[in-house]
């Protein structure tokens, strides 16, 4: 890991930018959650650290340990014509606010016929590796992509964070924000000032013409570890990440497939049910004929996300790991 | 002080006159229903008309209200149009959301109606928040949150009324005390003997009055309303009142005492508070029996209407979904 340099910057601090500018240009734009505020020490990374200081105490409040209502409080200001920005800590606390965020954030639109909708942003740290057990780190992003009407998206690098954030900030409907703690420190180049980086556009990391490889979040690092290894090989890996799981990027994931007519999907979250199984769906759907291998997928375990460290190193998905994969496409 | 106003003879006439459209029209729902001409979800508001026909009498017509899958009652009350509250209540093109809520998740912005929700305490969440907006905006507005008893067991409605009361949000949680959560007997259900008694947890005034009764109703709403919009912070009132036909359309109420549902519907707040206009001179009965008829004519011609009404385009299934379509 380098030091951040004057052209680079780590995620939590695209994060903080994206929300400050965002705050700064439009007075509709709030922020709550859980210690988000100055007096609470400005977020528990620090990512709204100076916000509630330099934006007032109104527009960004620390809320009680109180998901349900925190999301209700973002979701009725938003039906009052704000666009709120909902920071619920960790993804696994949606589970208490599961009510406001599937039965109503996701529906209003709908069940309104059009008459409402929920511009809300909702952000969520998560990712394993840190020995915080089974109900801290979980990758739930399956749960909500499976729901019509919600919007995830999961960046990789600091760039794209600031640029999707910006996106769903200003998006009309409800978008989840995947941050991974694993990758919340590493630095990586800074995205041109005030640029959004579109919802439901991936991105092609590097460019290969033996398999594709998908993924997203912490996976796009993890892929390109293997993927340098297999390079080494002769094998050579189109990798993209996507950034938006939903809705996620089909043409692209189509056309490169099309192209290398391999394809492995790699995602943190258990294999089981994943967003791989939609994704390898899709491809035989689409591109049935023309594959030359079985579409596989990498994922954890079918189990909770464990504590003790051989376990929880094991359960999150390895560059080995996706590197056998990949090559297995390939036999 | 702020302009109070007085239950004089001109705001007894519009409670009545919603108390009657409440009324009427439930009789037009469980009997459409039962002709088989129309089938719907419906949970009858009768025996609760009072308590959204005084709240919204003191409301200003911009001021947001958030109701429960029980609330046709609040959404007649608050201004929903007959005729377009009917086609979606049996799923039209033409009603309030295209036919795509249906009864239990009518929104009709243009009289405040923001969410009706069919998940018990869900109300008040999202009550909070169009609060908030109002702190934000400095527009005045306050937003009323309905539910029943049953809700203030649900934590939504803890989480709510603590984060009302800190933020001191212009907010009046309604409870709507009908005695039964679904099938259960308040007792058997609630460890405090009244609801308004939970408010003294979160620092906020708390009362239980007879929501029957618009003469009680009225003075609580009215101090609960102006507290709401002088910024000093939400009110929980607790409306004592009662079901006439159980849960749900159907129900055949086994589970209630036949002497307590008698004497209730004896009690009936429309029948008592028309005899009580008669008494006091405030109206002569011909004129009610006008404003009754009226009613009548025009709730039968707003469900002739939305009968004739076309069902929603399948294209409305990709529709509303998102701001714009997203393929799957």
């Amino acid at each position: 890991m380098t030091a951040a340099s004057p052209e680079s910057y780590t995620m939590l601090e695209a994060l903080k930018i994206a929300l400050d500018n965002a705050l700064e240009e439009d007075k509709r734009v709030i922020v709550l959650g859980e210690d988000v505020a100055d007096p609470e020490g400005g977020g528990v990374l620090g990512v709204t650290r100076g916000l509630s200081t330099k934006y007032g105490g109104l527009r960004v409040r620390s809320t009680p340990i109180s998901e349900q209502a925190i999301m209700g409080a973002a979701i009725g200001a938003s039906l009052g014509g704000y666009l709120p920005v909902a920071e619920i800590m960790l993804m696994n606390f949606t589970t208490v606010a599961m009510d406001m965020i599937t039965n109503h954030a996701a529906k209003l639109r709908f069940m309104s016929g059009g008459q409402t909708h929920v511009p809300i942003t909702i952000r969520m740290l998560t990712g394993a590796g840190f020995g915080a057990g089974g109900q801290h780190t979980d990758y739930l992003e399956a749960w909500f992509a499976h729901t019509a009407g919600l919007k995830v998206v999961a960046p990789a690098t600091p760039a794209d964070a600031e640029g999707l954030m910006r996106s769903c900030i200003f998006d009309e409907d409800p978008c989840l924000f995947i941050e991974n703690l694993q990758i919340y420190r590493t630095p990586g180049p800074r995205l041109p000032a005030g640029q959004r980086i579109p919802i439901g556009k991936g991105a092609i990391v590097r460019s290969g013409g033996d398999v594709t490889v998908v993924a997203h979040s912490r996976m796009v690092r993890e892929s390109n570890v293997a993927a340098d290894t297999l390079a080494k090989d002769g094998i050579s890996v189109e990798l993209l990440d996507l950034r938006t799981v939903a809705p996620w990027d089909r043409d692209l994931v189509l056309a490169s497939v099309a192209k290398t007519r391999r394809a492995v999907i790699v995602h943190e979250a258990v294999r089981a049910f994943g967003i791989g199984a939609e994704i390898a769906a899709v491809i035989n759907e689409e591109l049935f004929g023309q594959l030359k291998a079985a579409v596989r997928r990498v994922g954890a375990p079918f189990c909770p996300v464990p504590y003790s460290k051989p376990l929880e190193t094991a359960f999150v998905p390895s560059p080995t790991k996706i590197e056998a994969a990949i090559r297995s496409t390939l036999d | 002080m702020t302009n109070r106003k007085q239950l004089d003879n001109a705001t007894q006439m519009n409670i009545y006159r919603k108390m009657a459209l409440i009324k009427v029209n439930d009789e037009h729902a469980r009997r459409l229903i039962k002709s088989g001409r129309a089938s719907m979800q419906y949970y009858s508001p009768r025996g609760q008309e009072v308590i959204p026909s005084v709240i919204s009498v003191c409301l200003n017509p911009d001021d947001y209200v958030c109701t429960i899958y029980r609330g046709t009652h609040d959404m007649l009350a608050k201004g929903v149009p007959l005729r377009e509250l009917w086609p979606e209540l049996i799923g039209r093109a033409n009603g309030t959301c295209k036919g795509k809520g249906g009864p239990m998740h009518i929104t009709h912005p243009k009289s405040g109606v923001m969410v009706t929700t069919g998940v018990v305490g869900s109300s008040m969440p999202i009550a909070n928040g169009l609060g908030w907006s109002s702190l934000l905006s400095g527009d005045g507005r306050i937003t009323v949150a309905y539910f029943g008893d049953g809700a203030s067991n649900i934590g939504a409605f803890h989480e709510s009324l603590n984060l009302a009361s800190l933020w001191k949000l212009p907010v009046l949680f309604v409870c709507q005390n009908n005695r039964y959560a679904e099938h259960t007997a308040y007792a058997a259900c609630t460890a405090i003997r009244q609801i308004s008694g939970r408010a003294a947890s979160y620092d906020m005034p708390g009362v239980t009055v007879d929501g029957n009764d618009p003469f009680q109703m009225f003075p609580v709403a009215q101090e609960a309303i102006e507290r709401a919009r002088s910024g000093a912070g939400p009110t929980l009132i607790e409306a004592m009142t009662y079901r006439f036909y159980g849960h749900h359309m159907g129900d055949d109420q086994s589970y209630i005492d036949p002497a307590e549902l008698k004497a209730a519907i004896a009690a009936d707040p429309y029948a008592r508070f028309r005899a009580r206009l008669v008494a006091d001179k405030t109206v002569a009965e011909a004129e009610l029996d006008l404003i009754d008829a009226a009613i009548e004519k025009e709730v039968a011609e707003a469900i002739e209407y939305a009968l004739a009404s076309p069902y929603p385009d399948l294209t409305e299934l990709k529709l509303d979904v998102y701001a714009s379509e997203v393929a799957s």
